[in-house]
């Protein structure tokens, strides 16, 4: 049960780890990125934060419910 | 700003203390073993934990100083939530449920479960005492901050009443009553600023809205190119010219006088986009060499012949020249903003031939897309430059943030207050989900209160409960209690994990018999009257450092110190003690030291210049956080045979 969950959590963690070193790097190499609109006239750096955050919840969430069958197996 | 003490909002703040001493009287009788007070016997249900994590996360640096830092500068102060909430992906797919399954009360336990070694213990101990301190001071901070406009007393009031209230809740009842301390906090802020949040999206924006206080700031010209001063000045201003405030040799700013008042009004000018000049209405304030304090050139006070500043917030222009919005959708509020012109403030210090120093607030008219974008904060503006070091100390803010909440001592010990890993888990997931929510908002509130015209231009930790104010006295009370309760709950989180470091880790190990169950209670809740003391020495001491960025750094120390060590332990087998120790120390030592040599340190604290300072920036962790990881493995590599595995 712990290794398929902290594996799952790695993956996950990874993932996200990803998704956070990309928004830094795009606001710290490529700032000008971060001003487009690309939707609903709201730029890029608010959709990016929004979503960073989103984000977390949502694979916190699939985190809960694949550990929770994980340990049902068992 | 002169702020009145409302009748309103100091019964309402204390009832919200009253009602957190009662619980916490309440629930004491109920934690006299050292596994309820310091773990609350594990039976803490993990939803209500989970809110906790919130409470005890969103600390006044959170709600006040992101809240300041947007409304003052734009999205930058954003950046903090990002970062703060990015640090909990960590906490819930790395340390959660091992912390949970390998220790018992405090963050050595864990780090020191397969070794049972007395250096890891004394190593673990003193970091948290470290990065408690070192949290504390903002909370401390904030606290004065908090209680000046609320109860009309002065800062150093504000951190005695925030110290005392503390140590009582903490040696009457320890974690339970901590915890739902923290749960009801956490629930009234997450609801109130959504409440706020609706308010502000509701109210949207109106072009050129009077300040809270009914006054209007003016602009005058355009004057042409190149004005001289007085006698390019508009004939109105002509008349009542008084002088000119000498910035530097190329600026100076033309004043005025009112003659009926004698209220003395200085003119910034700005060139717009088609050259022309403008004059702008600014605001001074002159602190004399003996103390006393000037507005617009009339004492400080709100009686007859005496002045204060005007409340400041308010957009210039809307899109399609509209005057007013009305109601707008999530979404089109930062739309809308992104069209818009608002007027950030900008300030100049001038210190004047007798003594006194004078700081002009002049008005930035600036448009939405770049109040929307990152690197307009002083702190961040080296992202939009070409020097690599600025962005280095960027990256390595944002690494700390990252690292620095799941080595955070007050959220560690909460993953004991629950009964087992899978509770340990599903609390985080609550907590996320609190606490990701909350900072979706503070992106409004901060905005919101960029526009409200309430804020006060010296002090931008207010912008959050003033904003509350523009919308009504009775939200005012409420939110200001909160903050007030915030910095209550974080402050006692903290020092509780510190009092469990102090009888748990070091005390323990330095006595020569085991110590019982009722004397590491008794030792705990001495050492929280001790750093409750310490806390309130250094919240009065420091309190014109800038809160959010302090927070900053006790994540840095905290991610230092203690990440790599907790990290290691679970993901490498070859782990020794002497290695943990090691990065500890190495962490813990040579972030603090970073600090202590930094520019921002040399600036603001011992008032030398930037330049001298020695380190290269001013954030640590991108250097000393790989430092630790080095150090365990160095260590741990020469130490193989040291007989502990």
């Amino acid at each position: 049960m712990k290794s398929n969950t902290s594996r799952i959590g790695m993956v996950l963690f990874t993932f996200y780890l990803l998704l956070y070193g990309g928004f830094v790097f795009l606001n710290t190499f490529s700032p000008e990125t971060m001003e487009a609109t690309p939707w609903m006239g709201v730029n890029v750096a608010i959709l990016y934060g929004f979503g960073l955050i989103i984000a977390a919840f949502v694979l916190a969430l699939i985190y809960g419910v694949l550990s929770r069958s994980a340990e049902g197996e068992k | 700003m002169i702020y009145e003490p409302s009748m309103m909002a100091v019964a309402i703040f204390f009832l919200f203390v009253g009602i957190t001493l009662g619980l916490s009287f309440f629930l004491g009788k109920k934690a006299k073993s050292s596994q309820g007070y310091f773990a609350a016997h594990g039976q803490i249900p993990w939803f209500v934990n989970g809110v906790a994590f919130a409470g005890d996360y969103l600390s006044a640096a959170s709600f006040l100083g992101i809240c300041g830092m947007i409304a003052f500068y734009g999205y930058d102060g954003f950046l903090y939530s990002i970062g703060y909430l990015a640090g909990w992906i960590v906490a819930l797919f790395v340390v959660a449920e091992p912390m949970k399954r390998l220790g018992k009360f405090t963050f050595a336990d864990a780090l020191n479960s397969k070794f049972d070694s007395t250096g890891i213990k004394v190593a673990a101990g003193i970091s948290t005492l470290a990065v408690s301190v070192f949290y504390l001071i903002p909370q401390m901070v904030g606290a004065g901050v908090l209680v000046q406009p609320l109860l009309g007393l002065p800062h150093w009031a504000g951190v005695v009443i925030v110290g005392t209230v503390v140590i009582m809740i903490v040696v009457t009842a320890g974690m339970v009553s901590t915890t739902w301390v923290q749960f009801l906090k956490g629930s009234l802020l997450v609801i109130f600023s959504a409440v706020l949040t609706v308010m502000i999206v509701q109210r949207g924006f109106e072009v050129d809205k009077p300040s809270a206080d009914g006054h209007q700031f003016r602009t005058v010209g355009p004057l042409g190119e190149n004005p001289n001063f007085p006698d390019d000045l508009p004939e109105d201003l002509k008349a009542s010219y008084a002088s000119l405030l000498v910035i530097d040799d190329t600026t100076s700013f033309p004043q005025t006088t009112n003659a009926e008042t004698g209220e003395t009004i200085t003119w910034t000018p700005r060139i717009d986009e088609a050259g022309n000049t403008f004059l702008d209405e600014a605001q001074t304030v002159t602190e004399t060499a003996d103390g006393k304090k000037i507005i617009d050139g009339l004492p400080f006070g709100d009686g007859e012949g005496e002045n204060s500043l005007h409340p400041i917030g308010r957009v210039s222009k809307l899109p399609d020249g509209q005057e007013k919005t009305g109601p707008l959708g999530p979404l089109e509020f930062f739309s809308t903003m992104q069209e818009s012109e608002v007027v950030l403030w900008g300030n100049r210090k001038i210190t004047n031939d007798n003594g006194s120093v004078t700081t002009v607030y002049y008005q930035k008219p600036t448009p939405g897309s770049q109040v929307l974008r990152p690197g307009e904060h002083p702190k961040f503006q080296g992202i939009r430059g070409d020097n690599f070091i600025d962005k280095l100390n960027f990256l390595s803010l944002m690494l700390a943030l990252f690292c620095g909440t799941a080595s955070l001592p007050h959220i560690l010990i909460r993953y004991y207050t629950v009964k087992d890993e899978a509770a340990a888990r599903k609390s985080t997931i609550v907590g996320i989900g609190c606490i990701g929510f909350f900072y979706v908002l503070t992106l409004y509130l901060g905005l919101g209160a960029m526009t409200s015209g309430s804020m006060d231009v010296t002090n931008s930790n207010m912008a959050a409960p003033l904003l509350a104010l523009s919308m009504s006295e009775l939200l005012f009370a409420i939110i200001s209690a909160i903050a007030f309760t915030t910095v209550l709950g974080t402050v006692s989180g903290l020092i509780l994990a510190s009092a469990g470091a102090v009888a748990h880790d070091l005390v323990g190990s330095f006595s020569s018999t085991e110590l019982t169950d009722h004397e590491q209670v008794r030792i705990a809740k001495i050492a929280s009257v001790v750093v409750g003391a310490i806390a309130i020495a250094l919240g009065i001491l420091f309190k014109e450092l800038n809160v959010s960025y302090l927070v900053g750094w006790a994540f840095s120390v905290a991610a230092s110190a203690n990440l790599p060590a907790l990290v290691m332990l679970l993901f490498w087998k070859s782990t020794t003690k002497q290695g943990i120790i090691a990065a500890i120390i190495v962490g813990m030592t040579s972030s603090l030291a970073w600090i202590l040599l930094s520019a921002d340190t040399f600036a603001k604290v011992y008032g030398l210049p930037a330049e001298d300072a020695i380190v290269p920036f001013s954030q640590p962790g991108i250097v000393t956080i790989p430092l630790g990881f080095v150090t365990l493995v160095v260590v741990s590599l020469m130490t193989q045979n040291g007989g502990n595995n």
